[in-house]
């Protein structure tokens, strides 16, 4: 462990926190105070019910994400298996035992509040394959037997998320995990491969639909379809940004949202809101925001030698942009609206301290740059 | 080492890749964006204002309808509702009980309010009552705290204040139908009332006024939220009529019990100053709908109070119909004042035997004691000198047999026969005897009272072609046509009329009157309702009284007053009223004696 020493850096708290990059929190505390702003006028201008909770979650959390960030770093490398078990262990609870909430199982109640596995898997996942892949020689990456354990692992969670069912975080999974598979250079022709299968798949996984899945699909293809039933959410979603324009209707003046045309518009359809009360040019200040934290995510990565911990900066990170991906596809009718929401700024406990414990990973990793090239040198 | 640089190499590689897949990801939303919100933003900006705006239209206050002085004779009367909003109370069962206490609620209204609450949204108003008194009103409002989510609705409700004595002139409104359906907005908003016969119906559009609209911001479950625009129409014009009603009570009175119409004009303008059919009935009772028992009740009446007997009902002119040929062979100068004819009581025509109604006969007589007795055999014999054609072109002139239209419904032009028009509908040809029989006003001769009244008024008025008219007219009329018929002939029929009133053997002689010097003219007309047949004409013919009511003979009086200056023109038609002389005339002779009393201008 020698090497672990850093004759540069100072690795007391103290010298932690500094080196914490302020740009990042800063745009962080931005997005939710957006958020914080969009809630309060969901609410006709209102604290109550979601805006003061909002900002109270917020700071609860950003406090996670300190706590988070100024741990060891080695700490991620040693429990990330158990946390992923952990993680499974939870969710297969969920799914024997759930609480039975929105017609889906989703939550294990701990009286006080409610955990939502899945969010934890989204951190246990990147966790369990950034370290897989961190042991695995390049050959071994390249055969087709060193990636059948992560696959296996990977779609167990999956198939168990599709089972409460929540499509939505289901589908993130997996592609935060293909996307990571992509990264450690797993060739492009299995991915072809695996594409192609997937295709041929498709109308099997289509039986094993719900119903109400099934509707959101054929709604997605065609929201005229049954513009009362499952495709009003869509159809009223897009007049509110049509009618929102380039500088929106004002903030508190979103009639679409006021009146009540627009449902859900406090959780998977706040930025419609959002784009109806201050037009294009507020969507591409919120996308640009996004876009920042992004890129410095990116960066991070890059700048981290050691390959766990870059590995585990840009999983977090594509799970971060699919997030914002999904969550504006669907709003503006490019994807079926599958339930997934948009971080910092919608209204939702559990995904909010999620996020932030992956902002607070993604610091840590940022701040430990000269981290040995593998935890497992000696 | 070297292999853990190489991995980390192509971390980076296909780190940049997944970099390019966001920006990818980026620019595909931000294009998205723009073609929502710029491209197609126009699109959406109207789907959203048809989302929130919900237009509604304000309902005019119809125009009120004033009688010739002034008087109001249809109104919006104010109705206060009482109304219950659900949402707005606390404890619904309680609020209803409260208002029971207050306002009596029968067992049928409650369980509808009951329905109602539970049919509509909460912050639907639900109609608790309607047509509150104020004593109601202001006993809800001083228990109002009592009472929360209770409203006091205000709406117009048309009343006709003189209840069954306009039903056939104004008619009433009723709520709008299907087959009344038109393109207006205003018939679909709800409770919208529209003229459904009479007046109301005919100046429909003038008195409905300009319909106009407020736009309101709703939301989602179409609750309003705020006004953001109004336009206020315009209210109904109001209409005055000619009739008076004074007279026009006093001419209802005068039928009592009796069935059948009259119509009185001034003769110089042609204003018609009443017009009455009775029985009549309450069109109060249409405005909210008219009740099942009502309707029944008014539509199996055998005196059929529906029918405006005035202008829809034809009869035969009987004896009244002696003036037009009468004038008619004055005219042709096939008769002169005279010229005699032998009545024995009897003629033969062709091989059927007329009858004089006076079996016994009333001697040779001129054209004036032929009215004033209303002589048959006289207007037998004129009649077939004449020929029917010489008399239907008269009644034209007169009037007769064409339309008069004062804007009622169902208004009929009665008939009056011609040699043509018997070729063309019975494909028969005109005998003498078809002559004889529309020389007494019998056969196929038809009119109706307004026709009646204003044939009356173009003879006594000295020949002019007035036209009868409902509607006030602002400016005064261009005069009307003199019609081609001379003074001395006008004058022969006008003292046979005179005669007939004042003469102490006149038919009518009862019914004279003497109102300061004021004398009425007339014409009694008595017509039979079924034929008599030989047999019972042998066994000796039953007094008319004695059958049944159905079957009794009409009563005709057209009368006139005063005598020597001729103001006033009335017909008088009493259905099954047996005599012209016995029960028309003096009907007419009250009338009149009304008009010239009250010297309506």
């Amino acid at each position: 462990m020698s090497e672990l020493n850093f004759s540069s850096t100072n690795n007391s708290l103290y010298g932690k926190f500094f080196r914490l990059s302020f740009t990042y929190i800063i745009l962080i505390v931005l997005l939710a105070l957006i958020g914080t702003m969009t809630l309060y006028s969901a609410a006709n201008g209102s604290w109550e019910p979601w805006a003061g909770k909002h900002l109270l979650r917020f700071g609860i959390s950003l406090l996670l994400m300190f706590g988070l960030a100024l741990i060891d770093v080695r700490h991620y490398y040693k429990f990330a298996y158990v946390f992923y078990f952990i993680s499974l262990l939870l969710l297969i609870v969920v799914e024997v035992s759930g609480h039975i909430g929105m017609g889906a199982q989703r939550w294990i109640n701990f009286g006080f509040f409610k955990l939502q596995p899945s969010e934890l898997m989204k951190i246990g996942l990147v966790l369990f394959i950034a370290r897989y892949f961190s042991a695995m020689t390049m050959q071994g990456i390249h055969a087709i037997r060193g990636i059948i354990i992560p696959t296996v692992f990977a779609l167990l969670p999956v198939v168990l998320i599709i089972l409460e069912p929540d499509l939505g975080t289901a589908m993130m999974l997996l592609f935060t995990a293909a996307l990571m598979f992509f990264a450690v250079g797993v060739q492009w022709w299995k991915f072809a491969l695996v594409g192609i299968l997937g295709l041929a798949a498709l109308p099997v996984a289509w039986n094993f639909l719900h119903e109400y899945q099934q509707n959101r699909v054929l709604t997605f293809l065609d929201p005229e379809r049954d513009p009362l039933g499952t495709g009003y959410h869509i159809i009223q979603s897009k007049i509110a940004f049509g009618s929102g324009g380039l500088f929106g209707k004002g903030f508190l003046h979103g009639t679409q949202t006021h009146l009540n045309f627009l449902p859900e518009k406090h959780t998977d359809f706040i930025f419609t809101m959002f784009s109806e009360e201050f037009g294009m040019v507020g969507g591409l200040i919120l996308l640009f925001v996004n876009l920042l934290i992004l890129a410095l995510g990116y960066l991070f990565a890059f700048r981290c030698r050691n390959y766990f911990a870059r590995l585990v900066i840009i999983g977090l990170n594509t799970n971060y942009f699919l997030y914002i991906f999904i969550n504006i596809s669907m709003v503006m009718g490019l994807l079926p609206v599958v339930g997934v929401p948009l971080p910092l700024i919608s209204y939702g406990g559990t995904v909010m301290f999620s996020i932030m414990a992956s902002f607070g990973i993604i610091l840590c990793m940022s701040i430990n740059p000269n981290t040995p090239n593998s935890f497992d040198d000696d | 080492m070297n292999n853990k640089n190489e991995k980390l190499r192509i971390l980076g590689q296909r780190t940049i890749v997944l970099i390019l897949l966001n920006l990818l990801a980026f620019v595909v939303i931000i294009a998205r964006l723009y073609y929502l919100q710029v491209f197609e933003a126009d699109k959406y900006k109207v789907m959203s204002d048809e989302n929130r705006i919900s237009t509604r239209f304000l309902v005019p206050p119809r125009g009120t309808i004033y009688d010739r002085n002034g008087e109001v004779i249809a109104k919006n009367e104010q109705d206060f509702q009482a109304v219950l909003i659900a949402e707005q109370t606390p404890n619904i069962s309680e609020t209803l009980a409260h208002f029971k206490q207050l306002i009596s609620l029968t067992e049928d209204e409650e369980k509808k309010i009951n329905a109602e609450i539970l049919r509509h949204r909460r912050f639907i108003p639900i109609k608790l009552k309607s047509r509150l008194s104020w004593d109601d009103v202001s006993k809800l409002m001083l228990h109002a705290p009592d009472l929360p989510g209770v409203e006091i609705e205000e709406g117009l409700n048309r009343t006709y204040p003189f209840a069954d004595l306009y039903a056939h002139v104004l008619g009433y409104v009723g709520p709008v139908s299907d087959k009344d359906r038109k393109d207006s907005p205003l018939y679909m908003v709800p409770g919208f009332k529209i003229g459904k016969s009479g007046l109301e119906k005919s100046l429909d559009y003038k008195l409905q006024g300009q319909g106009g609209t407020v736009k309101l911001e709703v939301n989602a479950y179409g609750r309003v939220m705020k006004e953001i625009e109004r336009q206020s129409g315009s209210i109904g014009s109001s209409v005055q009529i000619t009739i008076d009603s004074r007279l026009q009570k006093a001419a209802y009175d005068a039928f009592g019990n009796n069935s059948g119409a009259a119509v009185v004009l001034d003769v110089h303008s042609g204003e018609i100053l009443a017009l009455i059919s009775a029985p009549s009935y309450d069109p109060n009772l249409f405005t909210n709908g008219i009740s099942y028992k009502h309707w029944n009740a008014l539509l199996n009446n055998e005196r059929t109070p529906l029918i405006n007997k005035a202008v829809s009902g034809q009869y035969s002119p009987g004896s009244t119909f002696k003036i037009v040929v009468a004038l008619a062979a004055l005219e042709a100068k096939a008769i002169n004042a005279d010229t005699r004819y032998y009545c024995s009581g009897g003629m033969d025509i062709g091989a059927t035997r007329f009858h004089c109604w006076k079996h016994v006969g009333h001697g040779a007589l001129n054209v004036i004691e032929a009215l004033k007795y209303s002589c048959d055999i006289f207007f037998y014999e004129t009649a077939i000198r004449i020929g029917i054609d010489k008399i239907h072109d008269m009644a034209l002139q007169l009037g007769l047999g064409q339309p008069l239209n004062i804007g009622l419904d169902n208004q009929k032009n009665g008939l009056i026969p011609s040699e043509q028009w018997k070729k063309n509908t019975k494909d028969a040809v005109w005998t003498k005897g078809d002559s004889a029989n529309s020389g007494i006003g019998q056969g196929y001769v038809l009119i109706t009272p307004l026709h009646l009244a204003t044939m009356l008024a173009r003879v006594v008025n000295g020949g002019y072609a007035v036209m009868p008219t409902l509607i006030k007219q602002k400016q005064s009329l261009k005069p009307f046509k003199k019609l081609n018929i001379s003074k001395h002939s006008i004058d022969i029929v006008k003292q046979g009329m005179y005669e007939v009133v004042n003469a102490i053997d006149g038919t009518a002689h009862k019914a004279k009157f003497n109102l300061d010097g004021m004398r009425m003219g007339g014409k009694t007309g008595t017509t039979q309702v079924r034929r008599i047949s030989m047999k019972e004409r042998k066994a000796g013919i039953i007094s008319d009284s004695k059958l049944p009511w159905r079957l009794r003979n009409h009563a005709l009086f057209i009368g006139f007053a005063p005598a020597d200056n001729p103001r006033y023109a009335v017909a008088v038609v009493v259905e099954h009223g047996s005599s012209g002389s016995g029960v028309a005339a003096p009907i007419a002779g009250k009338i009149l004696q009304e008009a010239l009393k009250l010297n309506i201008q």
